[in-house]
């Protein structure tokens, strides 16, 4: 079970300023039904250009609900550009904190309320749009939004960044491009905490050999497979030629621009050694839905 | 305020009975039944009358019987224990739908060299025997399939799956932890070589289970280390435990058609209620073919874990497939295999009855749903207008 405060508690069971503003001057939407949870919130301004009222429409977990409903009471008496400043930290900081796993749920919020000022900005014309290129298909979560949460949070593991904003939460697929972009915005703090896997100059007998390709096919190429419907099979080592066979629905996979053969062969080179060179196993090669064809 | 215990499939209560049955063991007859005197030696008196109550509710020979420490470790021992004592076959068959016991080790396998088959379900949870059929060759050492899903109850057609699955001369293990205690057996009369049982699920303590191994069948030893069980499962007896299973088994034995016509007429009546009570509710899993206890009903445009904290704020205990509920990000593994869409996979709450629950618990589930379900549409951004 969840271990909520109180004031999420309370914000959940009787959340303040629900339903839809009439004639809106501003209106956000973010989230799905597929992501599991979602957020429509519209606010009005007063004459003096502040936030005379906001409301929200949630459909989500308990600490979803409780994150827009304090959101809405926070927004109550800002000006824009105050409005513009609140961080999701500020949000969960609100409720008396959120657990880990659920921090995502403060970074909707804010994200709603990006949306509903760029929408109040642009004249009641524009409508949330991802920006950037989309690191997570999964959750369809963007660089950009992940450099954002990683820098307002201070963020360093992959996992955390899963917490945030869902990144990574899915297939798994990303999980490379994530510690990269954590890399980049979080420098040493992050090389601290990053795993990367030797990479073997030196001579190996053969069964290091061997036990360190299954380990590069089961840590590095499988996942990103299996997350499209395939899977990957090592059938044999003789000296420096490694027989795999290929399994499954490999027809919508977004790697299909290379060889499978080219890919795995280029991930044991890069983990393993460069002598390495792969083969395709016969009975394998003759499935349909192979990329070879 | 009461407590509704409605989440039977995670737990149960321990019987009274039960209890009474092992409350001696502890500061009385606390002996190790390996001892030689006579102070020990009375404790595996008794292991041998649970061994034999056990045998006697799955209908098979008590020697067959191994006590484990929980259906996770039985589920591991199996499926590991078979495949180290064949090690000329790579293959293995499951299915998409199995409790994380199985389906988490057979995908580690995957990294050991095994190729491991997942077979498809359809919508109403119901499993593809031509799938299997397909899928089983000479090289398949292992089929692993549930008897009974935890999340929806729907039954798989296991004596029809042991079947073919012998004809085709590979080892066949089915995690019944849900089955057992609700669904009557005789495994001497079917072809089931290996079967994952938990006591915990039928009324005895937590930390004990069972593993049927038919005579005959090769199975490399999990646990090793003394002589217990035959040599089949090292470490000393949870004695307790062991006691409390097999008076929780004789229970089941005795009542078993009684207890089911009962917990299978409140089911009924909470799920018909509630699925005239709201609107835009669904069942998740075949109407016919399920246990007598469980059912699964998804509300479309609101999310299980609010729907679970009101429900709990009255006292009633349900659990969810939402992914909320889980600490992961996606719902269910069992209802997005049967195609659920994932609207109504966030939405989904199961109630899962015993023995113990009555109809004013019921009566008063049914009272409170429709009030929950309507406090979170009216939060809902997507309840069409």
């Amino acid at each position: 079970m969840w271990d909520y405060t109180d004031k999420v508690k309370e914000h959940f069971f009787h959340p303040h300023n629900v339903g839809e503003i009439e004639n809106p001057d501003g209106v956000g939407e973010v989230g799905s039904l597929a992501c599991g949870d979602a957020l429509k919130l519209t606010f009005k301004l007063d004459e003096n250009g502040k936030i005379k009222d906001a409301k929200f429409k949630t459909f989500g977990c308990a600490s979803a609900i409780a994150t827009s409903s304090v959101l809405t009471d926070m927004l109550k008496g800002l000006s824009i550009e105050q409005a513009a400043r609140i961080t999701n930290k500020d949000i969960a900081d609100y409720l008396g904190g959120l657990p880990e796993q659920k921090m995502h749920c403060s970074v909707m919020g804010r994200e709603a309320l990006e949306a509903a000022i760029e929408n109040y900005r642009s004249g009641g014309t524009k409508k949330h749009e991802l920006e950037g290129r989309v690191v997570c298909t999964c959750f369809g979560v963007t660089e950009n939004e992940i450099e954002r949460v990683i820098r307002e949070n201070d963020l360093t593991t992959v996992e955390q960044v899963t917490n945030y904003c869902k990144a990574g939460g899915g297939c798994g697929g990303c999980h490379g491009e994530i510690e990269k972009i954590i890399e980049k915005i979080q420098g040493d703090k992050a090389g601290l905490i990053t795993e990367t896997p030797p990479r073997w100059a030196g001579r190996l007998t053969n069964i290091q050999k061997i036990k360190l390709i299954q380990q590069t096919i089961n840590e590095q190429i499988r996942p990103a497979l299996r997350a499209h419907g395939g899977n990957i099979e090592l059938i044999d080592v003789e000296g420096d030629k490694v027989i795999v066979a290929f399994r499954g629905m490999c027809a919508q996979c977004v790697l299909a621009e290379y060889t499978m053969k080219d890919l795995v062969e280029a991930k044991l080179r890069e983990f393993v050694s460069n002598d390495l060179f792969v083969e395709e196993d016969k009975d394998s090669a003759q499935q349909p839905h192979n990329h070879r064809e | 305020m009461k407590t509704i215990y409605f989440d039977n499939n995670a737990t149960t209560k321990v019987a009274d009975e039960v209890l009474e049955e092992i409350k001696p063991f502890f500061c009385k007859l606390y002996g190790n039944p390996s001892s030689m005197h006579t102070f020990g030696g009375q404790i595996s008196r008794k292991i041998r009358i649970a061994r034999e109550q056990v045998a006697d509710l799955l209908g098979c020979e008590p020697s067959e019987i191994i006590f484990t420490s929980c259906g996770t470790e039985s589920d591991n021992s199996a499926i590991k224990g078979t495949l180290a004592a064949a090690l000329d076959k790579r293959k293995v068959i499951t299915t998409r739908v199995e409790h994380p016991a199985v389906l988490t080790v057979c995908r580690d396998l995957e990294n050991h060299g095994y190729t491991v088959v997942e077979l498809n379900v359809d919508k109403k949870g119901n499993l593809d025997l031509a799938q299997l059929e397909e899928q089983i060759d000479d090289d398949t050492d292992l089929v692993t399939i549930m008897f009974a899903n935890n999340e929806t109850g729907v039954i798989f057609p296991i004596d029809k799956i042991a079947d073919i699955v012998k004809e085709k001369g590979a080892v066949f293990h089915t995690d019944a932890v849900q089955a057992v205690g609700k669904i009557p057996l005789n495994l001497a009369k079917s072809n089931i070589d290996l079967l994952s049982l938990s006591g915990h699920k039928l009324h005895a303590p937590k930390g004990v289970g069972a593993l049927y191994v038919r005579k005959g069948t090769r199975l490399q030893p999990f646990m090793q280390g003394g002589h217990q069980e035959a040599g089949k499962r090292a470490g000393t007896e949870n004695v307790p435990g062991i006691i409390g299973l097999g008076k929780a088994c004789e229970l089941a034995a005795k009542n078993i058609k009684e207890e089911n016509e009962k917990v299978k007429f409140l089911r009924d009546k909470l799920e018909n209620a509630i699925l005239n009570s709201c609107p835009d509710c669904r069942l998740n899993g075949d109407k016919q073919n399920r246990l007598p206890n469980t059912t699964n009903l998804s509300f479309e445009y609101i999310e299980g874990e609010a729907i679970l904290l009101m429900l709990d704020k009255f006292g009633i205990c349900a659990s969810s497939g939402s992914a909320c509920t889980s600490g992961s990000l996606e719902p269910s593994h069992v209802l997005r295999a049967m195609g659920v869409p994932f609207t109504a996979a966030h939405g989904s709450i199961r109630f899962s009855l015993s023995r113990y629950n009555t109809e004013k618990e019921v009566d008063y589930t049914i009272e409170k749903m429709p009030k929950i379900v309507n406090k979170l549409r009216k939060l809902s951004p997507f309840v069409p207008k």
